[in-house]
This record gives C-alpha cells, sequence and structure tokens, in this order.
C-alpha cells in the first residue's frame, strides 16, 4: 500500500460526512439540481466529488464495484483505507463507480419487488455537468429540470423499472448530480 | 458536548440511516428497512425522527421540534436540548427560522420552503397493518399494488358512519404506486403533503424509514362520491382569531367552560404578535404583563 492512500480522507469525519451528505440528498431528493461537495480528496482517476460520495456513503456493509477506467491499486487502496468497502462484480455491487460508458448494460441488480431498495446506486463520472440537455419531470422536480446526461434512452427504460431500477449519482470534479428512478427523461 | 459523537450516533449507524433516506427519496412512500439503534428515550417518544435527524443535521443548522404543533411539550423540548447538546446545533420555535424540523403528529401551519426538511415521528409505519397483521403479507401487497383491503376499511366506514371516519393517519398514496402512512397528522394536514421542503420519516420501534421528495404528488385515499375532505374544529382560534389553522379543544374551567386555540403554537404566536386577537384572547403585551 502506498503512502498516498492514507491521506485525502474527511479531516473531521463526522462534520464533513453530514456536509457532504446534505448536498448528497438534496441532490436525489431534487434531479437535476448541481451541488459542489468538499472535503475530501481522492487519487486520480477518481472525481473528488466521487470520492466524497464513497466515503459519506460507504463502509464494510456496500460491496463496490470499480469499473476498468477506475479499478486502479491507488483507488482500490485508497477505498480500502477510508471506507473498508470490498470489492465485488457488478451484480453484488451497492455502488459502483465508473463511466457511463462501461457502467451501462452491467447486470447491477434493480432490487426487488418486495424490497425494491436493494439495488445498485452508480456513480457515473462525467466529464462536466451542467444544467442543460435531457429534460427531467418528476418527484422533487417542480415543473421541469434539465440536466447533462451522457443519454437518454437507458434512463427511459430505467425508469419504465419502477418502482425496481437504479439510482445515479452523477460527477464531475468537485459537482454532484443525482438521478433516481423516478425521474422521467425526455 | 465533546463527550458525544457529533449527533450523537456513530458514523456507521449515520451511514447506514442515510443510504436508507436516499433510498427512501428515490422510492418515494416505499418503507426502507434500517437497523434502528436502541436511543437514549422510550419507543414511541421519537426514535425514529431522532435518528433520522442525527443523520441529516449539520453544525450550522437551526432545529425546531413540535409535538402536536406545539414548541414547549416535554417532548418537543427534551429532543431539542437532546440535540443542543450532542451536536451543537442552535434551536428556535419559529418556523421560518429552522433549517430541519422535527415533527411529532403535525405540520406546521407556514408554508415550508425548499431549504427546509420536515421529519416525522413515526409509530406504525405500515398503513395496512392494523388490517393485516403479517409483515410477509403486507410486503406482498404493497410489491403487487394490491390496496383494496384499504379501500374496503374506508368504505365500511362510510356505511357505519355515513362518512369516511379516520380523521388522522389518514393513507395516502404517493407518486401512484405506494400507499403510505403520513403518520398520525390530523387528516386536515394531509393537503400539506405535497410541499417544497423534504420530508423524512422514520419509525424506530418498526425500524422504517420513508420520504417524500419535494413536490411530489400525494393524494388521500377517497371515493368519487365520498371525495376527501380536510376536516378541523369548525371554529375560529379563540387566542388569534385564525380561521385557517388546525385547533385544539381545552377545557378551561370546571363548568365545562371551552377554549379553542392553534395547535401550531409558533403560528398562533406569531398572529397575536402582529396583533390578531380571539374571542377570548387579549393582545398580547397585555398577556405577558
Amino acid at each position: 500500500m502506498q503512502a498516498d492512500a492514507l491521506s485525502g480522507g474527511f479531516a473531521n469525519a463526522p462534520i464533513d460526512a453530514a456536509h457532504a451528505f446534505r448536498h448528497i440528498m438534496q441532490v436525489m431528493a431534487q434531479p437535476g439540481r448541481i451541488e459542489t461537495v468538499t472535503g475530501g480528496t481522492p487519487p486520480a482517476p477518481l472525481s473528488q466529488a466521487a470520492g466524497i460520495v464513497l466515503l459519506t456513503l460507504c463502509d464494510p456493509e456496500t460491496p463496490v464495484f470499480l469499473a476498468p477506467s477506475r479499478d486502479t491499486q491507488a483507488v482500490r487502496d485508497w477505498i480500502t483505507f477510508h471506507t473498508g468497502a470490498p470489492f465485488s462484480g457488478a451484480a453484488e455491487a451497492a455502488f459502483a463507480v465508473g463511466t457511463w460508458d462501461e457502467l451501462s448494460g452491467l447486470p447491477f441488480p434493480i432490487g426487488t419487488a418486495e424490497y425494491p431498495d436493494r439495488s445498485t446506486t452508480l456513480i457515473v463520472e462525467c466529464d462536466a455537468l451542467s444544467n442543460t440537455g435531457a429534460t427531467l419531470r418528476g418527484p422533487g422536480i417542480k415543473d421541469s429540470a434539465t440536466l447533462s446526461l451522457p443519454e437518454t434512452a437507458a434512463f427511459q427504460a430505467n425508469a419504465k423499472l419502477f418502482p425496481l431500477g437504479l439510482d445515479h449519482f452523477l460527477t464531475a470534479g468537485d459537482q454532484v448530480a443525482a438521478l433516481p428512478r423516478t425521474t422521467k427523461v425526455s | 458536548m465533546t463527550d458525544y459523537n457529533f449527533a450523537y450516533l456513530d458514523e456507521q449507524t449515520k451511514r447506514m440511516i442515510r443510504r436508507a433516506i436516499l433510498k427512501g427519496l428515490a422510492i418515494p412512500g416505499y418503507q426502507v428497512p434500517f437497523a434502528s439503534r436502541e436511543m437514549p428515550m422510550p419507543y414511541g417518544w421519537g426514535t425514529g425522527g431522532v435518528q433520522v435527524s442525527a443523520a441529516v443535521l449539520m453544525p450550522e443548522d437551526t432545529f425546531k421540534v413540535i409535538d402536536q404543533g406545539a414548541d414547549d411539550t416535554t417532548n418537543a423540548v427534551s429532543i431539542r436540548r437532546f440535540f443542543q447538546k450532542t451536536a451543537g446545533v442552535a434551536v428556535t420555535e419559529a418556523t421560518a427560522k429552522a433549517s430541519v424540523i422535527q415533527t411529532r403528529h403535525r405540520i406546521p401551519e407556514e408554508d415550508l420552503r425548499e431549504d427546509q426538511i420536515l421529519v416525522y415521528q413515526v409509530p406504525i409505519p405500515e398503513p395496512l397493518r392494523f388490517l393485516e397483521p403479517s409483515e410477509v403479507e403486507t410486503r406482498k401487497m404493497h410489491s403487487l399494488e394490491e390496496y383494496g383491503l384499504m379501500h374496503v376499511k374506508l368504505y365500511e366506514d362510510i356505511s357505519q358512519h355515513g362518512a369516511i371516519a379516520t380523521a388522522y393517519a389518514y393513507p395516502v398514496k404517493v407518486e401512484g404506486r405506494y400507499v403510505m402512512d403520513p403518520s398520525p397528522i390530523p387528516k386536515f394536514d394531509n393537503p400539506k403533503l405535497e410541499m417544497a421542503a423534504i420530508q423524512l420519516f422514520g419509525a424506530g420501534r418498526e425500524q422504517r424509514i420513508y420520504a417524500v421528495p419535494p413536490y411530489s404528488k400525494v393524494v388521500s385515499l377517497d371515493f368519487e362520491d365520498f371525495p376527501f375532505e380536510a376536516s378541523k374544529a369548525d371554529h375560529p382560534c379563540d387566542l388569534c382569531g385564525a380561521t385557517d389553522s388546525y385547533l385544539d379543544e381545552l377545557i378551561v374551567d370546571d363548568d365545562g367552560g371551552r377554549l379553542f386555540m392553534c395547535s401550531d403554537t409558533d403560528y398562533c404566536q406569531g398572529r397575536r404578535a402582529a396583533g390578531h386577537v380571539g374571542a377570548q384572547g387579549v393582545p398580547i403585551e397585555e398577556d405577558a404583563a
């Protein structure tokens, strides 16, 4: 393990995690909203926002799937040291990190009819996030919102699975947005 | 304060609760199981709401707690003090000044904003529980969207009483999918469930968390010929004269004297401070003297 893995976590875990979670909850509750998160610095190629989502939500109970572009020894060491989360294949993952090209189409669990919450949360690494592009409607959105999405067809198909389906965080740099399964994309 | 971890709970517990909150927001109205912890208060005193608040609070927050609308009851005062001590947050009784509001059995009269969070204390999260005692069965009913039993219950209300007699914990359907117990709020509050704030529900003993994102569609169950009606005591507030607020009826002497007053104490106080006086009220300056 390299010494780099030991740094870049939350300096004051209870406070930093509380701040990060409030932003993370707000973006999940209001799809299309973009928030900036700070407090952690993961090793490249993991974005700061993706790293902070992992720091805030992952622990030994949540298997993490790393897509090939994010699956480096430095990233593995950092996640292991700071969260203790085990690594898994797509089919067992509670969280998954990667670009949209890598993650779309993989066999992530979408929950069961009786436990729709047992589905993977994807952390989709994007080049940039902006309030342009696809139109979003659904719970958490007053009339409509717009968000730059990597594509629309897959998210439309995911919304049709409701109440099953995947939930997504979109991350770029220190910015995070979310797209839960309830959002109708057009 | 430094004797406690921030907001009392340990970090791993908060992460587990936070994950449940996010899945709850992603599936509005669905009850997410969570590993509820023992809290330093008895079940029934808001252990679920306290755990949700602990997972949500930041040091910069201003926290308000109401019990049946009132800021000054035992339950509200002790929970407020609990987070003052363990999280060091500022507290307030003013609805507009609060960023996080924990509530037992009421929604504040004042409209909430997008930057506010409303945390409900829930005793029995399963709306079908009194109709079907088995968790295995109710879970299956939710998965199949089989809510006929609930409509039979409302129908029986009508056949026995001539109207839907359910006055609190009135079942709602969220975003056209899950039937949800809005916690024992009076049905007067049901229309307010469609709001700008994030609503989180915590049931400690029953180990369930659920949520309603802002602007979600929340429909009270009813029939075409017996539409839902938000009801309250047909009386203005005797202290502030409000005609649009939910009222408590108090017996004030041994001769059966009665007084109706707003259950939302902050709303009533605000109106009285603005100069409104009800039938049995006195201007607020004289009251203080």
